[in-house]
């Protein structure tokens, strides 16, 4: 029994110990939101999609349903860091900043898939890939109209 | 009932309370799998309280059920670390708390890759009566289960367990591989065991509404897994080994339910496990506790 008290009391300390480590992390460092003070280093992953990735394009770019299910998969998994309305919070940078919404569809797909693990971003390949895919068609949708035609294959 | 193990009921009704009404939750997108283990971390921050159940029967003896509580913690996207309480009731017999264990998963490269592994590590602290059959490691064989529970729970075990996950992610589906390495820390000699497993979502789109009974919130697959035996007797003499369907149902309340039937292979093995799980992702738990201490709003 005693044992098992010291196992327990181990492990809550650890834990909180854990949590500690998480809060006190980079994230401070990370923007409040979209703005003027933004720190555009941030977005330096984005830069790091290899040309291939860059170049795909979004194959559900037609589909009239993605942004709608891209919005829905944004709020499930990425509103939490990102913000409700992708604005940024204290975990997460913006995604409405000129350095997102101009980066080609392949590129947000990349980051997706891989996350930043280092920066604490989750990578999200367990989203199979037409759901990121509609996530992307999201996040586009948020910096102006989608284009209305494409050459994407269908998925 | 022992105060060890009202602690642990304890300790899990009131997490479970704190589950049952945070106000942040998040759809959980949880692998199907109760014994292997896929490359996926828990979310950085985020908090997962899991329950499970196992129901096992037991030639020459009494059937039993087994069950333990999972407290997952993402420490860091490459982190996380999880505490486990088990228990377990043997019919005719008696209800025990069995042990703890801590353990600690890392993720090795920071992008996603064909193949990706990631690093298992636990301390375990059970008694000789431990029936969650989490893991199918060394000559571990029913029989082992007939001994009663006043006996078996004489026995102490302290073990270290090692696992190398590998787990790749191909047009929805994933495919998970883990070697296990077990060693008693009382001068018994190292055990192996593997796992294996497959599994695919039933629909990749998701739907552009939310809802409950959508083919996306489903993930079916198999997982089989068994002993490999030990140091001085490596190989699959004297083992044990299960195949299991396995069903997750994420739910967009929050909550995780999962089911496995699992059948064993030889006649080392239980003839028949019935599996079931349930569990809920708490988001910004980290930050939560950071509050309570005068951290960041």
């Amino acid at each position: 029994m005693k044992a098992v008290t010291v196992a327990l009391a181990v492990c809550a300390c650890l834990l909180g110990v854990s949590v500690v480590l998480a809060q006190n992390g980079k994230t401070e460092k990370l923007p409040v939101a979209a703005g003027p003070k933004y720190d555009p280093v941030i977005y330096a992953e984005l830069q790091k999609a290899p040309e291939k990735a860059r170049n795909r394009p979004n194959p559900l770019e037609n589909d009239p349903d993605a942004i709608a299910a891209g919005a829905t998969l944004f709020e499930q998994h990425c509103a939490e860091c990102h913000g409700n309305a992708a604005e940024g919070s204290r975990k997460a940078p913006s995604l409405l900043v000129p350095e997102v919404q101009s980066a080609t569809p392949g590129t947000l797909f990349w980051v997706i898939t891989n996350g930043v693990v280092r920066k604490k971003m989750p990578v999200w390949s367990k989203l199979p890939e037409p759901q990121r895919w509609q996530l992307v068609r999201y996040i586009k949708s948020l910096g102006g109209p989608a284009p209305a035609e494409s050459s994407a294959p269908k998925l | 009932m022992t105060s060890a193990f009202r602690l642990v009921l304890l300790s899990f009704f009131t997490l479970s309370a704190v589950a049952i009404f945070s106000p942040s939750f998040v759809l959980g997108q949880e692998s199907p799998y109760i014994v292997a283990y896929d490359h996926y971390l828990e979310e950085p921050g985020n908090l997962e309280i899991e329950y499970f159940s196992t129901f096992g029967t037991q030639r020459g003896g009494n059937d039993f059920h087994a069950f333990w509580a999972e407290f997952e913690y993402g420490v860091t996207a490459w982190w996380t670390t999880e505490l486990y309480l088990d228990g377990q009731s043997t019919f005719n017999d008696s209800t025990i708390f069995t042990g703890v264990k801590w353990e600690n998963r890392f993720r090795v490269l920071k992008r996603e890759h064909f193949i990706n592994p990631v690093l298992y590590m636990e301390y375990e602290h059970k008694s000789g009566a431990d029936k969650t059959l989490k893991e199918g490691e060394g000559h571990d064989v029913e029989a082992d289960f007939l001994t009663p529970n006043s006996e078996a729970r004489k026995e102490h075990i302290n073990e270290i367990e090692l696992k190398l996950i590998l787990s790749s992610t191909y047009k929805g589906w994933n495919f998970t591989e883990n070697t296990l390495a077990a060693k008693n820390l009382s001068n018994s000699p190292w055990e192996f065991g593997y796992a294996l497993g497959a599994s695919r979502p039933l629909a990749l789109k998701a739907a552009a509404k939310r809802c409950t009974f959508c083919p996306q919130n489903f993930v079916a697959g198999a997982e089989m897994y068994g002993g490999l035996g030990d140091r001085h007797h490596f190989g699959l003499h004297d083992t044990s080994h299960y195949l299991a369907p396995v069903l997750a149902w994420n739910l967009p309340s929050g909550w995780t339910l999962r089911v496995s039937p699992g059948f064993g292979l030889n006649d080392n093995s239980h003839q028949f496990l019935m599996r079931w799980g349930v569990a809920r992702e708490i988001t910004g738990f980290g930050s939560m506790v950071s509050r309570l201490f005068g951290g960041h709003k």
